[in-house]
């Protein structure tokens, strides 16, 4: 983060018009309620679709059709109204069940390897002195903002060629890559801020650089490795683009592209639609909930900042 | 079950394979002259990290860049024709104008919201602060498609007479409006602006978290100072807060930025780029899918690109002003 200095006091002093307001207590207390309301306000607008999307997929196709998913909570304990069906539908009959897997079958791999790969790069951009280090990292971070757009066409040529083209490996190599730079960028940051007394002592005792980074460094950089798998995990899992031109619709198709297809097939079946968008935002919802801390983590740490 | 198993190996084939690999490069390395084993061993760490963003990123951009020369099979030099009459059509300049309205409009919003709600929930006590973050935050965890489909179902529009279940048009049809179907309602970019509020819902949670760590790390003192000299909350945030986070507004600010000029999946899901919704990004895969057209769509991507230059310039300047001070 750039240091921004603190803006000399005399500026504020010569702004300053109004005599001093007391803060008394119902002024205060009023401020307060505002404060509460707004930000109510706000929750509930943030989180009113989501819900009226989970409600909906349970309900029954008819209720569905003829009744906004808000009624069915004046009265959540009819149960007749409440179904299953829905999620039986997507699995079995829209081939969400296979696409579900498909896409644990993608991100697990996306996600885990380039995670080594990019340590091991990492730790000699922080540790190692050594020509064109500059030069090397400073294209990671300029690559960190390419859009993935320019690499499709050729690769999509050369995955033809060698009939790569609708198999896992087109897409974990593709994955791999794309996240490479991210990965090296936040790793390198973190290992920057571990003690240098460490490493040295290490040297001295002979310890090779494999050794040290294998015994030392991987260990210690655990925050950061978390927080990277969980952001590429959510990336890969949640990832359109990517898949549907490595992969695209068919038998290895991911859940964010037979849900795209969903859409534009189902149109209006909305107990369908809802329910296979849940079905997509499932496994995510979990990871981020429970693994949050590390996820935030990771933002600060990754977002675009010089 | 096939697939599991293949999925397993590859994470196995490829942490193995990898620790494998560095351990052999180490080992020949090794065997060399001590002098050339220093020079040599950073190389063997960086080499395979280098190789995949070479061979997939930095290879087929100049590859792309090429191809926009070319015809759509990729067989004749056309010179600048794909650029020409790309920009020579008015739905392609449509779609720049949706683009240009993107990012005016979403980068901001989404600053301004994430901040609105920083400010708000740092005023609760800790538990209704969480509460409230993680809400605003959650939708950081859902895919674009995903939240298209919320979004979708939100702007859902029944013929009159029928019921809404929309919730959009339920509102307005019980103010007593006529129900609207406002994904084709392309007047004034309505729709795009539709849109937009998936993409701005999706991101307020990540600008708030970053912006809420910078506003607590705004040193008490200051804010104490402008208090005893008589400024007004009001005046406390614009002169003492603001200056003070205004690196991290302008890093939430480039990284949504950035992710707005890519924008596709919204669009893709949405309209599929109809009633005048189109944006770059969905525009290029209806070209290379759809049409097939490569010369084409690799003029887009550039186009896209030399968007992105001035940014990863700007933000290239601004890691190396920081690693200066470092």
């Amino acid at each position: 983060m750039t240091t921004t200095p603190t803006p000399p006091m005399t500026d504020i002093k010569a702004t300053v018009t109004e005599p001093p307001v007391p803060a008394g207590r119902s002024g205060a207390n009023v401020g307060k309620i505002i404060v509460r309301v707004l930000l109510g306000l706000l929750v509930f607008a943030w989180v009113v679709p989501t819900i009226g999307l989970l409600v909906t997929s349970f309900r029954e196709r008819d209720v569905v059709n003829n009744s906004g998913w808000w009624t069915a909570l004046t009265s959540p304990l009819d149960f007749t109204q409440w179904t299953v069906q829905n999620y039986d539908e997507v699995f079995t009959g829209q081939g969400m069940g296979s696409a579900f897997v498909n896409s644990l079958a993608v991100s697990i791999p996306a996600t885990v390897i380039p995670i080594l790969i990019a340590a091991f790069a990492a730790y000699a951009f922080t540790f190692m002195r050594f020509p064109g280090r500059d030069f090397f990292f400073i294209v990671l971070v300029g690559l960190l903002v390419v859009p993935l757009q320019v690499a499709f066409i050729p690769l999509l040529q050369v995955y033809k060629e060698i009939g790569l083209v609708g198999t896992f490996p087109a897409v974990w190599l593709a994955h791999a890559a794309f996240g490479m730079p991210l990965a090296v960028y936040i790793l390198r940051n973190y290992m920057e801020g571990l003690p240098g007394e460490v490493i040295e002592s290490a040297k001295v005792d002979g310890a090779s650089h494999f050794t040290t980074f294998w015994r030392l460094i991987i260990p210690m950089s655990t925050p950061a490795l978390a927080a990277y798998a969980i952001f590429q995990f959510l990336w890969v899992w949640n990832d359109l683009l990517v898949a549907l031109i490595f992969l695209g619709p068919g038998e290895n198709e991911v859940v964010t592209v037979n849900l795209s297809t969903l859409v534009g097939t189902l149109g209006a079946d909305w107990h369908l639609l809802t329910a296979a968008a849940f079905v997509t935002m499932v496994v995510p919802l979990i990871v981020f909930l429970s693994l949050q801390r590390f996820f935030v983590r990771g933002l600060t740490a990754g977002s675009v900042k010089g | 079950m096939l697939k599991a198993i293949n999925a397993l190996l590859a994470v196995l084939g490829g942490v193995g394979g990898a620790l494998a690999l560095y351990f052999l490069l180490n080992k020949l390395v090794e065997v060399l002259p001590p002098r050339w084993e220093e020079r040599l061993k950073p190389y063997v760490f960086v080499f395979p990290a280098m190789l995949f963003v070479t061979l997939f990123l930095v290879y087929p951009a100049v590859r792309t860049a090429i191809f926009s020369f070319f015809d759509d099979r990729g067989e004749n030099f056309v010179g600048l024709d794909n650029y020409t009459s790309l920009l020579g059509e008015s739905a392609f300049l449509n779609t720049l104008f949706n683009n240009a309205l993107w990012l005016i409009i979403v980068p901001a919003g989404v600053v301004i919201a994430g901040l609105i709600v920083a400010v708000l929930a740092d005023q609760l006590r800790t538990r209704g602060e969480n509460f409230v973050k993680s809400m605003i935050f959650l939708p950081m965890a859902i895919s674009f498609v995903g939240a298209s489909t919320i979004w979708r179902f939100v702007y859902a529009f029944a013929p009159e007479g029928r019921p809404q279940i929309g919730l959009l048009n339920a509102v307005w049809t019980s103010a007593g409006f006529e129900p609207v179907a406002w994904i084709q309602v392309d007047a004034a970019r309505f729709n795009s602006f539709l849109l937009m509020v998936i993409m701005i819902w999706l991101q307020t949670g990540f600008a708030m978290v970053l912006l809420s760590a910078a506003i607590k790390s705004v040193p008490a003192e200051t804010l104490e100072a402008a208090r005893i000299d008589g400024a007004s909350e009001m005046q406390i945030f614009f002169q003492v807060v603001v200056p003070q986070i205004w690196g991290t507004v302008i890093t939430v600010f480039i990284t949504v930025l950035i992710l707005t000029m890519k924008i596709f999946d919204i669009i893709y899901v949405m309209t599929g780029g109809r009633a005048n919704t189109d944006v770059i990004g969905n525009r290029f895969i209806t070209e290379l899918i759809n049409f097939g057209r490569d010369g084409r769509a690799s003029a887009i991507v550039v186009m896209l690109m030399l968007a992105v230059i001035p940014v990863m310039i700007y933000q290239v300047r601004r890691f190396r002003a920081t690693e200066g001070a470092r």
